[in-house]
């Protein structure tokens, strides 16, 4: 497995070798789907169309719906305006959503189509509505396509329309699971706090069988609810990378001050959630919510000789590590490799965040590690090669550096391509962090176990 | 029920116009009295319809080339394309030397803002020099994604530059995703790219075997390929390589020396098909080693071809033997199966080739259709040359052949190949449509309104395709089959295959979630209790 891996370290300028990123247009396809009666549209070749559904459904299991602008070579060199007119035309008279999300594509954006001047073009039938982001495949990755989608859905949708800012929250989730939207509404909730949270793909890629297909299905964050984030009087962003830009346009838009938090992965991360919901509206936190975290904490207690010191090597989304790797530290765990594929500064975003955090957390608890932004996975499984790790986490094509290196495994982030499920269990929230605690235990416990020697095969451990 | 014209005028009358007319042309209702009923096929999709298909990018690396396991494909692009195209398709491949299988390893150029702007040639060239100096396999692809032809970047010099510099068969492929209609046109660039450049490099005059065969269009999904090798090897034949699936740029180089071609999946490989024909004298067959009746028949045309009797004894011996083995194992699933139906919507020759393995088990196909087919895969090869060339299929160049001074041999005298050809389907290919049934429909470019549609009409037992539509009818309650990947199990192919599939099918139908759909409280009232009967007249009568 992996063989032609070396252990020595090259610098290569080529582009990359098993990346830990994909293109920003499944970001925005993502993003759209948590519009409750949307219709995402990639506006480019097919192949982008189909790329996206089929790796989406893959990881959700469930349907995907989307359409595409179906270039051919001659939309490529005289432009895609017809294209994208006669989807639209298509996708309401046959479809009939209330709104289409049009994103771009490497191709639409080299050959410089102007959607906006387009869509303007375009028979919208009365009362439905077009909007779109910008999603070059060329510059960010799928976060970044995510984050744009959702910076649309603020320039087109949201609206300052009172004088007064409403007591309400809006809520960015970044790029996690409908489980985990579910349970960042759920905390929320708990505390009484209206909110607002957009995009939501709870209700919608993890939709109840019935017997019957929905098209758009019961959830998804109303359009109405995204007009009226420009009138509350707060925005959290969940993740610096998949959230933070959409919470400041709003505040440009709109005034609606955006404070950026991270995902809520871990106990600090989610305390942080709670404790700015419960100070700027004055609720106090319920003892439901406290018992969950002291049941955490009384686990982590626990368990802690089951994961104390061990040393992982984790890579994924950049908003995901950041919380992940806080998580492991609260573990009392060494997170010494850490590596996204998205990277860390582009967009005039500000440079090098997501190293420098991670950074500062390993010093502040005495480690030092690697630490990488725009890395890939051929790189990530050298660093195991030079410095052995106990765990792995991060997603699917993490098993095959596993498999080569003999390494427990936790499967974690997006995409999940080889196990089920994962979609609706939370990682967030002190609940998704007594998941994640399992999980961790269980994958080191199993090693343990298969590793033993009959005379050391523990039944209490 | 079956569908008639009337229906299926309903269906279309809530297209605009324009999508009406256009659809119309890809929709018939099976009627044998009419004698070849034209289907359009290979036409662009309209912008907006939620269709199946791909592009030439996923046709040419994700389908032809991809498989090839000793080479390295580099993917020239933006990082997506190379990153959707890594190891989703169950292309399975093992070597003897574990350093010499590459499918564990996706390379993209990962092309940034600065090389759409300035260019990309040259962060391609350091790719390759890098691919060559870590990676080191026995040859390299580069094929091309959107952007590269729109911006110019000139793929074929650059590898004409690497081959020259490191001495490595490296080649490139144009095959961008806006050309032709949908995957198909990359099928047609990767088998002129193979043709022109690595076919016939090897120096292997003669066939290794007495029957030698190459086998074309198996890609080895789930191991499909392994499963017919296994047949084949105990009948005697040797095979040079397989394309693609578990093949290698080594084996390859020397496919010229078969003395004949097996085509399976015709679409996306009748091109070499031919191509070999012309250059080396090698003729194709068609074969269809889906299903047990086509397999069976698959190998008594191979040993038919050859026509030597102790290989038609042998063939025999092992047909009786599988079936021996096979034939108990299938019972207790055509149980299970027995006056089922089904839709069978896959890509460009599955659509035709499990209507017969569905029938085998008492499973009756009333609707099919390809993604990406051309008319010939519906209508046979009768009606190739009154297909109309139209812009996008004018776009993707045709690699025109002639025979190989040194190397053309007739394999079998003129006479006797006229003969066979009489008999068995050598050269030629007859399609789905023939095969199909009074009443059953045909789709080209199935799309999900149509989907929706037909199983409101025809309510099929069992509705097989892709991942994108997998999840829509399960969520009707119907169970669904992914005929693309085999849902993660396979092989499928051959006598094995087959009761592995019957396995698999009736698994989804014996499911016992289908009995829990209905909430209990859906059928039952919330208030218990009885009315009592009026004793007297002053009560009121009840409602």
């Amino acid at each position: 497995m992996l063989d032609c891996t070396p252990k020595e370290l090259t610098k290569r300028t080529g582009g990359v070798i098993n990346p830990a990123k994909t293109c920003q247009p499944i970001g925005a396809m993502y993003a759209a789907l948590g519009i409750h009666s949307c219709m995402p549209h990639s506006h480019g070749s097919q192949g982008c169309c189909a790329y996206h559904r089929s790796h989406l459904t893959r990881h959700f299991r469930e349907p995907v719906m989307a359409t595409t602008s179906s270039f051919t070579e001659g939309a490529s060199v005289f432009g895609g305006g017809g294209n994208l007119k006669t989807a639209i035309k298509n996708v309401f008279s046959i479809y009939d959503p209330e709104v289409m999300a049009v994103h771009t594509t490497c191709l639409s954006e080299t050959i410089g189509d102007d959607i906006t001047t387009i869509i303007k073009g375009a028979e919208v039938p009365e009362g439905k509505l077009v909007i779109h982001a910008n999603t070059p495949s060329y510059q960010g990755s799928h976060i970044t396509g995510f984050s744009n989608m959702v910076k649309g859905m603020v320039s087109y949708l949201a609206q300052a329309a009172t004088e007064e800012k409403k007591e309400q929250v809006n809520i960015i989730p970044g790029f996690v699971n409908p489980g985990d939207m579910r349970e960042i509404k759920r905390l929320a909730g708990k505390l009484g706090v209206r909110f607002i949270m957009f995009p939501d793909t709870s209700g919608v890629l993890d939709s109840p069988m019935t017997g019957k297909f929905h098209m758009f299905p019961a959830g998804g964050a109303k359009v109405d609810d995204i007009r009226d984030s420009g009138n509350s009087k707060l925005t959290v962003a969940l993740g610096h990378y998949a959230s933070s830009d959409a919470a400041h346009l709003l505040e440009r838009k709109c005034m609606v001050p955006p404070i950026t938090l991270k995902t809520p992965i871990g106990i600090k991360a989610t305390d942080d959630f709670l404790m700015t919901l419960r100070s700027k509206f004055v609720q106090e936190i319920p003892y439901e919510l406290e018992e969950e975290r002291g049941q955490l904490v009384d686990v982590i207690t626990d368990n802690h000789h089951h994961f104390f010191g061990k040393k992982v090597s984790l890579f994924g989304d950049p908003d995901i590590l950041t919380g992940l790797t806080e998580l492991l530290l609260s573990l009392g765990m060494q997170p010494v490799h850490v590596l996204t594929g998205t990277p860390s500064g582009t967009l005039g975003g500000p440079q090098g965040i997501f190293e420098k955090e991670i950074k500062e957390m390993l010093a502040a608890a005495g480690l030092e590690g690697r630490v990488k932004a725009a890395g890939d996975l051929f790189e990530l499984h050298q660093w195991i090669k030079n410095e052995p790790v106990d765990l792995l986490m991060g997603n699917t094509y993490g098993k095959y550096i596993a498999r080569a290196e003999d390494l427990p495994f936790v499967r974690v982030g997006f995409p999940i391509l080889d196990r089920g499920v994962h979609s609706y269990m939370p990682i967030v929230g002190y609940r998704g962090a007594m998941r994640l605690v399992e999980m961790i235990s269980s994958a080191l416990l199993d090693r343990q176990d298969r590793d033993a020697a009959d005379e050391d095969f523990e039944l209490v451990m | 029920m079956a569908i008639n014209e009337k229906m299926l005028e309903e269906i279309l009358n809530k297209y605009p116009a324009k999508v009406k007319r256009n659809r119309k042309k890809h929709i018939l209702i099976r009627d044998s009295a009419q004698g070849n009923q034209e289907i359009e096929a290979n036409t662009r999709t309209i912008p907006g319809i939620v269709t199946n298909r791909g592009c030439a990018f996923a046709g040419c690396k994700g389908v032809v080339l991809g498989p090839l396991k000793d080479m390295v494909h580099i993917v020239h692009g933006p990082v997506g394309c190379a990153y959707y195209s890594w190891l989703t398709r169950r292309n399975k491949a093992r070597t003897d030397d574990p350093k010499k299988n590459f499918l564990t390893y996706c390379v993209s150029t990962d092309m940034q803002e600065s090389d759409i702007v300035f260019g990309g040639e040259k962060k391609l060239s350091r790719m390759i020099d890098e691919v060559v100096e870590i990676l080191k396999p026995n040859a390299i692809t580069i094929s091309a994604t959107c952007p590269v032809g729109l911006i110019g970047d000139d793929i074929q010099s650059v590898a004409k530059a690497a081959r020259a510099k490191h001495g490595l068969n490296i080649t490139a492929y144009s095959c961008e995703g806006y050309k032709g209609v949908s995957q198909s046109a990359g099928h047609h660039i990767a088998n002129n790219g193979l043709m022109e450049n690595i076919i016939g490099e090897g120096d292997r005059e003669d066939p290794p075997g007495k029957y030698t065969i190459n086998i074309l269009g198996e890609y080895n999904i789930g191991g499909d390929s392994w499963e017919v090798e296994r047949v084949l090897k105990e009948i005697g034949y040797d095979i040079q390589v397989v394309m693609t699936g578990n093949g290698s740029y080594e084996k390859l180089k020397n496919a010229h020396v078969a003395q004949l071609n097996l085509v399976q999946c015709h679409r996306s490989i009748n091109y070499i098909a031919d191509m070999l024909q012309t250059k080396y004298g090698t003729p194709w067959l068609k074969v269809n080693f889906i299903g047990i009746r086509a397999t069976i028949e698959s190998l008594r045309n191979m040993a038919l071809y050859f026509g030597d009797e102790s290989l038609i004894n042998r063939t025999e011996e092992v047909i009786a033997r599988e079936l021996a083995e096979i034939e108990p194992q299938l019972e207790p699933f055509k149980k299970v199966c027995s006056g089922k139906t089904a839709f069978c919507f896959v890509g460009g020759s599955r659509g035709h080739h499990y209507q017969g393995l569905y029938e085998e088990l008492g499973i009756t196909t009333v609707l099919a259709g390809y993604e990406f087919a051309h008319r010939d895969d519906y209508e046979g090869r009768d009606v190739l040359g009154r297909i109309k060339s139209d812009a996008d299929s004018k776009n993707i160049p045709d690699l025109h052949v002639t025979p190989d001074e040194g190397r053309y041999r007739l394999k079998i005298p003129v006479e006797r190949m006229e003969e066979l050809q009489k008999k068995i389907p050598l050269n030629n290919y007859d399609g789905m449509i023939n095969e199909m049934v009074d009443g059953s429909v045909v789709v080209d470019d199935l799309n999900h309104y149509e989907t929706d549609e037909f199983i409101r009409l025809l309510k099929p037992d069992i509705f097989s395709s892709g991942i994108k539509d997998k999840y829509i009818p399960q969520k009707m309650g119907i169970p669904t089959k992914q005929l693309h990947n085999y849902d993660y199990s396979g092989p499928y192919a051959g006598f094995r295959g087959a009761v592995n599939f019957a396995r698999d099918v009736s698994m989804g139908f014996c499911t016992p979630t289908w009995n829990y759909i209905v909430p209990p409280w859906k059928d039952s009232p919330l208030l218990e209790g009885s009315i009592e009967q009026c004793s007297d007249d002053t009560c009121v009568e009840e409602v």
